[in-house]
């Protein structure tokens, strides 16, 4: 048997998912789409059966791919009964949901989720009356507390076994009777919707159900263009809008019905806002819980870290001195197969997992949306929107978590612009590099002036990407959830899912590109390479053997600045390197080619032709800010 | 009258919107048809998004969609 979970933004449904849910939960796609949903298997009544968590949305029209998708798989064989989420709270605004799922006919119980919530509020609702109006099971409960759950799902699977329907709302009169004409000319028709809903999808104005349709009754188009006509006139608005406005009347009537409403108790909660979104006191309260998250998750990671790190270089002077020295060929693999691993290590313990963590508890706190509120105003300048702030913070501490922060924004062009930008932010390695050679021999000052023109390039490739990319998106429409405590366990499993998508999907192909690069350095490849790189170089004014470091530093970025050494003969870098080429050699490691592991993940999150284009980006991007920075350091130098 | 020119605080009812068809429809599922009571709850300093109240849940917009929904004081 499979359950289905659908609701709207914000009504709770992904805390009640991760509820149940198990660690092993799959995110897969709608074949052919990028639409994603999560199913898990979960033991009920001495069964198994699979619980899907779709997308939150919150309407089912045919015109949003999500939506579509969502509709296409209610409607299907593959799902038993679907459980429908609501926020208790704001019942009238849920039940249009509602409302769209009985006019499909498929069977289904309502979970009335956030009771807690709505009794703070002073809504007061009668189950038993919602039952009955629906024709479908109402069971209340409060998923953030676990409470309700084993009674939700036992009656699910009723259901599911039962297969017993809602019931039928009607409509106004003269929709209904538009609606029986269309109805009658659409017998025999073959499609995945009962002929009524199939008739409202039609009415909506969905095209791709439409031609479908018309391939088998090619009258139709005229027949319903008629329909559509009439109905327009009659009613003076467009018949889109007339079922929109139907379905939302349908919902408020119910709502009156079962909904009383007592007295609303101002708590903490509801004055949080004038704080946290205050035009002075918000901008620091943001400063401040960012900065709380990033000492947190730096002493968490520099605690574990090092001893991590050490251990790896044990095992790698084992192996040297269990090979008798690393010459051959063996050796070389091994320790590479060593660097893969701790290199995954080093970045998904100590830093990704706090991160996930932290990043986890802000967005289910409630939080995110509102940085997204007071950030909005200057990231479009950038030609962003306020939610993009998220992953250019992160990025400061490990691209990688940043790219995969780009999630939460739902526009194609603005996860672009977001995953290019934020592989241009000074990751912890990239620190490295600037103190251990601009800081260390030139000053700090010099550091501090590579930050500070980092963020202006960053701001001039915004400013660049969003003209180049023009924004269609009108502006931000966003509705900010209450803040909510976040459940331990819905927490610990995104962050154990995102991780796991790592470990899987990255990380694999950085250990192969660390193995890989060794046995090119066996085979010598590093005058080669140094002569690839040489317009590079040449152009910037630097020794030729910088190409092979900098072909390292791809793998991880602090390769860099330690193969310097080895390439140059020397880790005194003053002694090899003038100050010019030094501020250029960092400058240009700041910005050039993400990280191994920053590509797979960009790979993954946004495809490969973004990830080459993203690589062809900063490569550009880097031999610019080169160039501007050989100029201006041999002002002063 | 504007969204956009309704001082903070104040309780207005939506009019009309012409913000174009997937904007007019984003709007509608967030429970903003014409004939619904809205509060206009803050604005972001700097040009940033306003928030208004419907129906007791908070929903922000970008000014330029504000602009756009024409709405009077009640």
């Amino acid at each position: 048997m499979r359950i289905a979970l659908i609701g709207q933004p914000n009504c709770g449904k992904s805390t009640l998912f991760n509820l149940v849910a198990g660690y092993k939960a799959e995110t897969g796609n709608f074949s052919g789409t990028s639409v994603t949903f999560t199913e898990s298997k979960v033991r009920l009544l001495g069964e198994v059966v699979s619980v899907v968590d779709l997308p939150g949305t919150y309407s089912l029209a045919g015109t949003n791919p999500a939506e579509r998708e969502v509709i296409k798989y209610l409607t299907s064989n593959d799902v038993d009964v679907v459980v429908n989420v609501l926020d208790a709270s704001h019942l009238s605004h849920g039940l249009i949901m509602t409302v769209e799922l009985l006019e499909l006919g498929v069977p289904m119980v309502v979970a009335l989720n956030m009771m807690d919530e709505a009794d703070r509020i002073g809504v007061r609702i009668n189950v038993e009356k919602l039952e009955n109006t629906l024709g479908a099971p109402v069971i209340p409960m409060i998923a953030s507390k676990g409470r309700g759950i084993q009674p939700l799902f036992v009656k699910a699977y009723q259901v599911g076994q039962q297969k017993s329907l809602p019931i039928q709302l009607t409509y106004s009169n003269d929709l209904e009777g538009h609606l029986q004409m269309l109805v009658q000319s659409l017998v025999n028709v073959d499609s995945y919707f009962n002929p009524r809903a199939l008739a409202m999808k039609l009415l909506e104005g969905d095209e791709a159900i439409l031609e479908n349709i018309a391939r088998q009754k090619p009258g139709i188009k005229s027949d319903l263009e008629t329909i559509k006509k009439t109905l327009r006139h009659e009613r003076g608005q467009s018949p889109e809008w007339i079922i929109n406005g139907e379905r939302s009347g349908l919902a408020d009537d119910l709502a009156k019905r079962v909904v009383k409403q007592g007295k609303r108790h101002i708590t903490f909660r509801d004055k949080l806002d004038d704080i946290l979104l205050h035009p002075v006191f918000g901008y620091v309260g943001l400063i401040l819980i960012l900065y709380i998250f990033f000492q947190l998750v730096y002493t968490f990671g520099g605690l574990i870290e090092p001893p991590l790190m050490e251990l790896f270089e044990q095992l790698e002077l084992w192996l040297i001195s269990l090979f008798n020295g690393a010459q051959s060929l063996i050796p070389q693999i091994l320790i590479a197969l060593i660097q893969g691993i701790s290199g995954g290590v080093a970045i998904v313990l100590p830093y990704l997992i706090p991160f996930l963590f932290g990043l986890g508890i802000l967005e289910d706190v409630g939080y995110l949306p509102r940085v997204a509120f007071l950030m909005d105003a200057l990231m479009h300048k950038l030609g962003l929107h306020g939610k993009s702030i998220i992953p250019f913070i992160l990025g400061f501490g490990c691209n990688v978590p940043a790219i995969m922060s780009t999630r939460i924004l739902e526009d194609k062009r603005e996860r672009f612009i977001s995953a290019a930008l934020s592989t241009l932010v000074p990751c912890a390695a990239r620190l490295a590099v600037v103190f251990g050679l601009v800081a260390f021999y030139l000053g700090p000052m010099l550091a501090l002036a590579i930050y500070l023109f980092d963020l202006f390039v960053i701001a001039v490739t915004g400013k660049i990407l969003s003209k180049l990319v023009p924004d269609e998106s009108p502006g931000l429409i966003l509705e900010m959830p209450v803040y909510q405590i976040p459940t331990f366990r819905t927490v610990i499993n995104k962050a154990w899912w995102r991780i796991r998508e790592f470990i899987v999907e990255a990380w694999p192909l950085l250990i192969i590109g660390s193995v890989v690069l060794s046995i090119m350095n066996y085979f010598n490849v590093s005058i080669y390479m140094n002569t690839i790189t040489r317009p590079i170089s040449w152009l910037l004014g630097l020794p030729d053997e910088v190409g092979f470091p900098l072909i390292f530093g791809i793998l991880r970025k602090e390769l860099s600045l330690v193969m310097l050494g080895q390439a140059l003969g020397s880790m005194e870098f003053s002694n090899v390197l003038t100050p010019v080429q030094m501020i250029t050699y960092a400058v240009f490691v700041v910005f050039y080619i993400p990280c191994l592991a920053t590509m797979m993940v960009i790979r993954k999150e946004l495809g490969g032709k973004v990830m080459w284009q993203i690589v062809a980006l900063t490569m550009l991007i880097a031999t610019l800010a080169g160039l501007v920075a050989r100029g201006l350091a041999s002002i002063f130098y | 009258m504007k969204l956009l020119d309704i001082p903070k605080g104040t309780a207005v009812r939506i009019v009309d919107f012409r913000g174009g068809k997937g904007v007019d429809f984003k709007l509608r599922q967030l429970g903003m048809c014409p004939g619904r009571e809205v509060k206009i709850l803050r604005y972001a300093p700097m040009g940033g998004p306003v928030m208004i109240d419907v129906e007791g849940r908070s929903v922000a917009l970008g000014r330029r969609i504000a602009a756009r929904v024409e709405v009077e004081v009640i």
